[in-house]
């Protein structure tokens, strides 16, 4: 078992008092499984991303990560999952724009200390980046930069691999291509996938999905 | 936070300005009362080469159609006495207004004695009236000429006559009235405005570049507030506002901000002002002689100064903003990150303007000639270093960069060179405020060192003594004699120099002279040829202004001698000569030392000092110990360093405040490019730490720019504007324990103007950098 979330509960303050996000969320994630993550706007799906990465703390509950709980870890030690065994693909890119995409690519890598030299190359060539390397984000399309930041993810081989809309801003068939590499590579890694979408379509490509409403697994 | 950034970097600016214009006009108002007791400078005089004028002259004059007035002037009790002649004087030489009636000629005549309370008491003449009045200037008494002469012991003698500005047609020419005499004509300024001037402009220089300070604050606000309001005045014009309507309710704000900021920044100068004057008034009082007022007046001038110079620096810092905005295309999209990576092209423009502007300076530095270049000089190496700045920095960031081997390092370098526009304004500011620092201290502290310096070699002596006349004078020196190990007498007197006036003084041939006046230039063994009568020595003033140099001839009461030595003659606004004692007595048969230098054991002097009050009645004026002036000096100097470091460090604080509001923007501005970073597992405080630390690499590299800049900021100062404006130039000394501890100071204000957003990033709740990268939950 790669992921088992139990009874998690999220709330955020709001003005008119406490808003419910997650409301005991129970689910597991076998090692090489990909799972769609699907629901309305607002039903907690990137909430219950970040909560798996590590980006957040849950109110209660818990997110074992190869049977290590996350959720009561300090600042230090979650940034050391995230560091070692998540990777995470935004919708926005979210890459570091005072790097070139080769530095983009190998960041994450180079911080956990698995640099592979061979395949971060092998990677960006199958990326179609080979080109692009000494470039900056803000010179590339909107597909290149998605497509950098999942070599940046895939450089670094984590265990899990989050991505929240990977493809909410790219056309159709470039959603599909980008997709497509994603699960090949995944799949080459042996590497979980979590994926959040608004898509039936791309989630129906998934090896299971999960529908949230209103903060439950409907 | 634009909002009070605004107004604090507009009210700092406003406040350190006219703070230091504030003490400028209150120590120059002093001064200008002092000029006024008496105003003759404005008239052109009559003059004697031999110093002393034969009543029987003023009278030919006079005959021969001369509107000319006669002056004495002496000292009496260690007071200047100066007689005039109140019904011949010109009118507009005042002296004091003691009333509606005007300047009180009755008042003069008769033996009246006019002055102020505390100079009349150390005051002892007799059958004299004294009348007090506080109009006229410390230590001095003014009376009519005959009590002067009467008084000074000088009957039938003048010093010279003062000529009135509107004479006769027909007047026989002065050549064939008194060959013997001299026209000089008026001179422009009073000596000691002449002389404060360059601590005046030592003071505005600060003031001005606090302003420039934080006028870069203030344009660093503008610039963001404008970015960030762009795509609302994008809605707004897309709705079918007016443009030129929307630039003129822009204005209006900036105007009625700038205007609260500059009404705040004046009252802050008050305080400013009224914390500095007191060490002012005392360093002019030490070092020049200028009497000024401790306490400030509120003047409306100052008040309106100060609200036109908030409007002006706004105006500057918008103006470039509001023209864009005149510009802007209707679609024309926001930018996403306010202060984003400038275009390379805009940094080549930069680059290229920053190398124009300082080969000009270097030019002007090689070439130029005047105090008009010299100023041109100073600007154009400020404004040109300070647009060299950024992009200095930017290459030696992207060379870390290159050499960074951990990927923490080199994404920590290339962070920092993507910060650089935002903080490159506040950087410009730092660097400006820290090579005011060094270039100022290096000045003042070069001017302390060359100045006592300069005293030991004029105070060698360990005791001087000054008799009240020459017959005393006579007696003190047989009495001296056998008491000491050498009496050196001091005589002078007075004449032009090739058109500069200027004072010649005879000193007795003794090693006292030979070992301890160092010659800036000199012919080899000049000493001893001076001492053998062969030639003279002349103070830089005198060699400058009149352009003499070494192996010229001077003529000295007729008689031709070259000029063997050029020496450092500090502070001093007039010529002066030395030849030998026996050349002098030749030349100036007429002129006994009245004041003495006495080469003894310091450890004698009270006792002797005793000897003297006890007979011959000697005022404690009449005696100066030689530790005495060198401890006073000194502690002028501190007093001088207590103003220039006050404003160090006001300087220095608006710098920092600068980099603390630039900071804070940025926090804000830059979780986009932190939380990336942060989800890749990088800890909030780690992130914090590498903020304090860029900040503090930041100020180091500045600081390292600063120091060549202050240096050729001190450099222009003391060897183009110094010699321009004076006539003497002072050696520049370098004091690298100064420049370590302003790096030191520097690097803290950088530290602490870090620590808030270093803090508020590492605290930052997940939540809010969650918030990049997902629009719902």
């Amino acid at each position: 078992m790669l992921l088992r979330v139990t009874d998690l509960v999220k709330t955020y303050p709001a003005p008119d008092g406490i808003l419910p996000i997650l409301q005991g969320i129970n689910m597991t994630l076998e090692k090489g499984e990909t799972l769609a993550l699907t629901g309305e706007s607002g039903s907690g799906k990137s909430t219950l991303l970040h909560l798996v990465g590590g980006l957040d703390q849950p109110d209660s509950g818990t997110v074992e990560l190869e049977g290590q709980d996350i959720g009561g870890l300090d600042d230090a030690g979650r940034a050391a999952v995230r560091r070692d065994k998540v990777g995470v693909v935004f919708q926005q890119f979210n890459l570091i724009p005072s790097l070139s995409v080769a530095a983009n690519i190998e960041f994450q890598a180079r911080l956990s200390g698995r640099e592979n030299a061979e395949w971060t190359q092998d990677l960006a060539a199958r990326m179609g980046l080979s080109d692009q390397l000494s470039k900056y984000p803000e010179q590339l399309s909107g597909g290149q930069q998605q497509r950098v930041a999942i070599a940046r993810t895939l450089a670094a081989r984590p265990a899990l691999i989050l991505a929240d809309e990977p493809t909410g801003n790219l056309d159709e068939a470039t959603a599909d291509t980008v997709l497509d590499l994603m699960l090949s590579l995944a799949a080459e890694t042996e590497a979980a996938m979590l994926m959040v979408t608004h898509s039936e379509r791309l989630a129906a490509r998934m090896s299971r999905r999960m529908h949230l409403r209103s903060g439950r697994i409907a | 936070m634009q909002l009070f950034t605004l107004v604090v970097g507009l009210s700092l600016a406003t406040a350190l300005w006219s703070g230091v214009q504030a003490v400028n006009a209150e120590a120059r108002a002093s001064y200008d009362a002092a000029a006024e007791t008496l105003g003759e400078g404005q008239f052109a005089q009559i003059t004697s080469p031999t110093g002393e004028i034969a009543q029987n002259d003023y009278i030919r004059l006079r005959r021969a159609g001369w509107l000319v007035s006669p002056i004495v002037q002496g000292r009496l009790d260690g007071v200047l006495v100066i007689g005039l002649d109140p019904l011949t004087s010109p009118s507009g030489m005042g002296g004091p207004d003691l009333g509606e009636e005007g300047f009180a000629v009755d008042s003069l005549v008769g033996g009246a004695v006019l002055g102020q309370q505390s100079t009349l008491d150390r005051f002892n003449a007799e059958n004299v009236n004294e009348i007090a009045t506080p109009d006229v200037a410390p230590d001095l008494l003014l009376t009519d000429v005959g009590t002067a002469q009467r008084l000074l012991g000088r009957e039938g003698i003048i010093d010279r006559m003062i000529v009135a500005p509107q004479q006769p047609i027909r007047q026989l020419p002065l050549q064939q009235v008194a060959p013997n005499l001299d026209l000089r004509e008026p001179q422009s300024g009073s000596d000691v405005a002449r002389l404060t001037d360059s601590f005046h402009l030592n003071l505005t220089a600060f003031g001005l570049l606090s302003f420039a300070v934080g006028i870069f604050i203030v344009h660093g606000a503008i610039g963001l507030a404008f970015e960030q309001r762009r795509p609302m005045i994008r809605t707004l014009r897309a709705l079918g506002f007016p443009l030129r309507r929307l630039m003129v309710l822009i204005a209006a704000e900036l105007l009625m901000i700038s205007l609260m900021a500059g009404a705040i920044g004046v009252g802050l100068g008050y305080v400013v002002a009224a914390a500095l004057l007191p060490d002012v008034a005392a360093t002019l009082t030490g070092l020049y002689g200028a009497s000024v007022s401790g306490t400030l007046q509120l003047r409306p001038e100052w008040w309106l100064s100060g609200l036109a110079i908030a409007v002006g620096g706004t105006g500057l810092a918008s103006a470039a903003s509001l023209w864009k905005l005149s510009r802007m295309p209707l679609l024309a999209s926001a930018q996403p990150r306010a202060w984003g990576m400038r275009a390379v092209a805009a940094r080549v423009w930069q680059a290229g303007l920053a190398v124009t502007l300082l080969l000009t300076a270097l030019v002007l530095g090689l070439i130029g000639g005047g105090l008009i270049a010299g100023f041109a000089m100073l600007a154009t190496l400020l404004v040109g270093a300070a647009l060299a700045l950024p992009v200095i920095l930017d290459r030696l960031l992207a060379f870390g960069a290159k050499r960074a081997k951990s990927v923490m390092a080199q994404w920590f370098w290339a962070d920092t060179r993507q910060q650089l526009p935002g903080l490159s304004l506040a950087l410009m500011a730092l660097l400006l405020a820290m090579a005011a620092n060094v270039g100022v201290s290096t000045m003042v502290s070069s001017f302390r060192m060359t100045f006592t310096g300069f005293l030991d070699q004029r105070l060698a002596s360990e005791f001087y003594v000054y008799a009240d006349d020459a017959d005393q004078a006579e007696r003190l020196a047989a009495y001296l004699e056998p008491r000491v190990d050498q009496v050196l007498p001091i005589q002078s007197t007075t004449q032009d120099v090739k058109g500069m006036p200027s004072e010649i003084y005879g000193p007795t041939p003794h090693s006292t002279y030979r070992d301890n006046w160092v010659f800036l230039q000199s012919t080899p063994d000049a000493w001893a040829q001076i001492e053998t009568a062969q030639g003279a020595a002349i103070n830089e003033q005198l060699a400058r202004r009149m352009g003499i140099e070494i192996g010229d001839e001077i003529t000295l009461a007729d008689e031709a001698f070259p000029v063997l030595g050029i020496y450092g003659d500090y502070g001093n606004p007039i010529g002066q000569v030395i030849v030998t004692q026996t050349a002098f007595a030749a030349l100036f048969p007429d002129v006994r030392p009245e004041r003495f230098g006495l080469r003894m054991d310091p450890a004698n002097v009270p006792a002797l000092a005793q000897d003297l009050r006890d007979a011959f009645g000697l005022a404690d004026d009449n005696m100066v110990d030689q530790a005495g002036i060198k401890a006073f000096s000194l502690a002028v100097f501190d007093r001088t360093f207590t103003v220039t470091g006050a404003l160090n460090v006001l300087t220095l604080a608006v710098a920092g405040f600068a980099i603390l509001m630039s900071l804070l923007t940025l926090a804000t501005m830059r979780l986009p490019q932190l939380a990336p970073v942060w989800a890749q597992g990088v800890t909030r405080a780690r992130l914090g730490q590498l903020e304090i630390i860029r900040a503090v690499l930041l100020a180091l590299l500045t600081a390292a720019l600063a120091l060549p800049l202050g240096l050729a900021l001190a450099w222009t100062l003391l060897a183009v504007v110094n010699v321009e404006a004076f006539g003497w130039r002072l050696p520049m000394f370098l004091f690298p324990l100064d420049y370590l501890r302003l790096a030191v100071f520097a690097v803290a204000a950088a530290v602490l103007a870090a620590l808030w957003p270093a803090r508020k990033l590492g605290r930052t709740k997940p939540a809010e950098l969650l918030k990049v990268f997902s629009n719902e939950r």
